[in-house]
């Protein structure tokens, strides 16, 4: 009884949902919420529509616009013939197939893995699936949750499941604290570093031990969004107290919040399961990372130097790390903390959250950003945005010379007019430091809101721990 | 899906690691909300200048390249993004087949759903490829999937992995969404028993 055998987390959730199995086939999983948007869900809905089928469960489908949507006054017609027609089609197709769609107009808009925990569609057990590679947010909450292209998004929407190969389990476990002016991102970017960016790949990663559970959600789940950066299918964290009580009361939480509760409690892995792989880091040795390169990959502390291509022994990765540094015009032996920056951006599915914005304040109430940047600030949601302004967070970032804006993907990715120019340098709190991903010519630096901030004060980056 | 079983073409490198799919097809080009038409986009920002003009530079523009079918690169082929339009700008292009040491899991699966073969090969016959296609033009690889072989003239015969599912359905040409279904009762059961976990 395969029951009684010691499993992990991600083992129960893959058992509860196996609607179809045989040898030689892939396993039919149940997909139990879906999430889509604008970019990846067209062609999908084309496809449905082709083929004359039906969408099998559009009550365990939720859409929003966020990848391709204006963060500027949103009265305003859309300038972009070709933006606007893919908005418009998400809307018409949500109408047509009868998805509750989260739109332009909406308080709850936002980007898609930040509103669905904030609605309370996130809960641990769940399978969770959505066309975008930063799904892996979601397992946070104890749920399996990882991204699709657009044939799996029409397979999802037609049938309200997956065919899938079972991938590994793998534990990264980090052991003591974080230290002070270290964060969940730090620590993720730090895994990244080490295990390389394929690192993950044909795994479902469980983040453990004692670093892990002293996180909140909101930092959990900038860990757990960034599991795709090292290769991993998914990422997940087992449901505690901090995961019931950041559920409790939100909207689309379970009706017998108790019971659900029960439910949840035994899902994370039995003392005695065993993982396909183990890591085991200490939490002592993370400092404040930055990336320096052109892949999530490289990385290094903030009182590092931008590395010596000839350092690296792998051909491939010295190869890799020369072309980066041409890329982003940067020297080795060079002080992470002499770079000078044009840009600043907080927001993403990474780090666009309340208590991210409470940070990067903090970082710079009563401050005024230096002459040489401009920065911008784009709240994950309207809810979100709506809190930062009830607290009063949007005035300590405007006083500081921030563009306060209206909540989606915005310069994560440059899909909307929110770019960098060519040969600007950015500190981003967002997830991607590839070759133009903000903008033709950009050049990314991937950290903390506490780094983002500091940095948009000083005008260049700064080590947070020396901060007062 | 177009099937997948045999091919031979002309192969064209990218001595690269990490090619990540920002790069197979840049953000500007996912606002389109069709399926075909982003082979001419394929690569955008390292295949042309920002002024428009051809980098003659960059692998895929090189002359004995240009009626490449087969691509190889390094390792971690299609990292990044779900998106895709990748792997339809690359089938777009004419990209039958994509071999690397690895791949990211999205990449991988979104290929083998739109009959294009992606291929795992080991470190030292990736390098055979690279070198072999260095030393002389017009190299060309023979692929087929039912004996899951790559091969070229020059003796090299290199033996693939791939999930027997994922073959059948490539070989065949089969539509994913009309075999689950065939599933259908089991899917409406699981509904039925499972409704209280689900929160039906």
């Amino acid at each position: 009884m395969i029951a009684n055998n010691p499993r992990t987390l991600f083992e129960k959730i893959w058992d509860q949902h196996v609607v179809h199995e045989e040898p030689g086939k892939q396993t039919i999983l149940y997909i139990d919420l879906h999430l889509i948007h604008e970019v990846t869900s067209p062609q999908a809905f084309e496809g449905l529509r082709l083929a004359g089928r039906a969408l099998r469960r559009p009550d365990k489908t939720v859409g929003t616009q966020d990848h391709n949507v204006p963060t500027t006054d949103r009265s305003l017609p859309i300038l972009d013939d070709v933006a606007r027609q893919q908005i418009d089609t998400l809307r018409n197709n949500c109408k047509e197939f009868g998805v509750k769609l989260y739109d332009l107009d909406s308080p709850n808009q936002g980007i898609v893995h930040v509103i669905g925990p904030e609605l309370g569609l996130t809960q641990p057990g769940m399978t969770i699936v959505c066309g975008d590679s930063h799904t892996s947010t979601h397992g946070a909450f104890g749920a399996l949750a990882f991204g699709i292209g657009t044939s799996e998004v029409e397979h999802v929407m037609a049938t309200q499941t997956l065919a899938q190969i079972k991938p590994q389990s793998y534990e990264i476990r980090i052991n003591g604290s974080l230290g002070r002016g270290v964060t969940s991102k730090d620590l993720i970017l730090y895994l990244i570093g080490q295990i390389s960016t394929a690192g993950g790949t044909g795994h479902v990663i469980e983040y453990t031990g004692q670093a892990v559970r002293e996180l909140s959600m909101e930092e959990r789940m900038t860990v757990c969004n960034m599991s795709i950066e090292a290769g991993a299918r998914a990422g997940m964290i087992a449901p505690d107290q901090t995961t019931f009580d950041y559920i409790r009361g939100r909207e689309f939480g379970p009706a017998d919040f108790a019971a659900a509760v029960e439910r949840w409690k035994t899902l994370p892995s039995d003392p005695d399961a065993t993982y396909d792989r183990v890591d085991i880091f200490e939490a002592d040795d993370i400092a404040p990372q930055i990336t320096w390169g052109t892949n999530p990959g490289q990385v290094t502390s903030i009182n590092s130097t931008v590395p010596n291509p000839e350092d690296f022994a792998d051909p491939t990765e010295r190869q890799s790390a020369a072309n980066a540094l041409k890329y982003m015009d940067l020297s080795a032996g060079t002080p992470m903390t002499n770079v000078l920056i044009d840009r600043v951006f907080i927001g993403s599915c990474t780090n666009s959250r309340i208590e991210d914005l409470r940070v990067a304040a903090d970082m710079v109430r009563g401050r005024t950003i230096s002459d040489r940047v401009s920065a911008m600030v784009v709240p994950g949601s309207g809810i979100i945005k709506q809190q930062a302004e009830a607290e009063g967070l949007d005035r300590i970032f405007l006083d500081a010379g921030f563009e306060w804006r209206e909540a989606g993907c915005s310069m994560c990715l440059g899909m909307n007019p929110d770019q960098l120019k060519p040969g600007e340098r950015c500190a981003s709190t967002s997830n991607r430091n590839f070759e133009g991903r903000q903008g033709r010519g950009s050049r990314t630096h991937l950290v903390s809101p506490e780094m983002a901030a500091a940095a948009a004060i000083a005008g260049h980056f700064v080590d947070v721990r020396d901060w007062d | 899906m177009q099937p997948f079983t045999q091919h031979t073409g002309r192969v064209a490198t990218m001595d690269r690691s990490n090619v990540d799919t920002d790069q197979i097809i840049p953000k500007q080009f996912l606002k389109r909300i069709e399926r075909t038409g982003f082979g001419e986009f394929l690569f955008y920002d390292w295949r042309y200048h920002p002024d428009g003009t051809l980098n003659s530079d960059f692998e895929l523009n090189q002359p004995c390249f240009r009626d490449a079918t087969i691509l190889v690169a390094r390792k971690n082929f299609g990292n990044g993004s779900s998106r895709e339009h990748a792997v339809w700008a690359l089938d777009d292009y004419g990209i039958r087949c994509v071999i690397a040491e690895s791949f990211a899991d999205i990449f991988y699966n979104n290929c083998s759903k739109n009959g294009l073969l992606p291929i795992v090969l080991p470190a030292s016959h990736v390098q055979t490829i690279h070198e072999r296609t260095a030393s002389g033009e017009g190299y060309e690889l023979g692929i087929d999937l039912q004996a899951q072989s790559v091969k070229d003239k020059q003796g090299l015969t290199a033996t693939f992995e791939i999930d027997p599912f994922r073959k059948q359905c490539l070989l065949e040409g089969l539509d994913h969404i009309s075999l689950t279904l065939a599933h259908a009762d089991k899917i409406s059961q699981f509904e039925k028993t499972n409704g209280h976990w689900l929160g039906d």
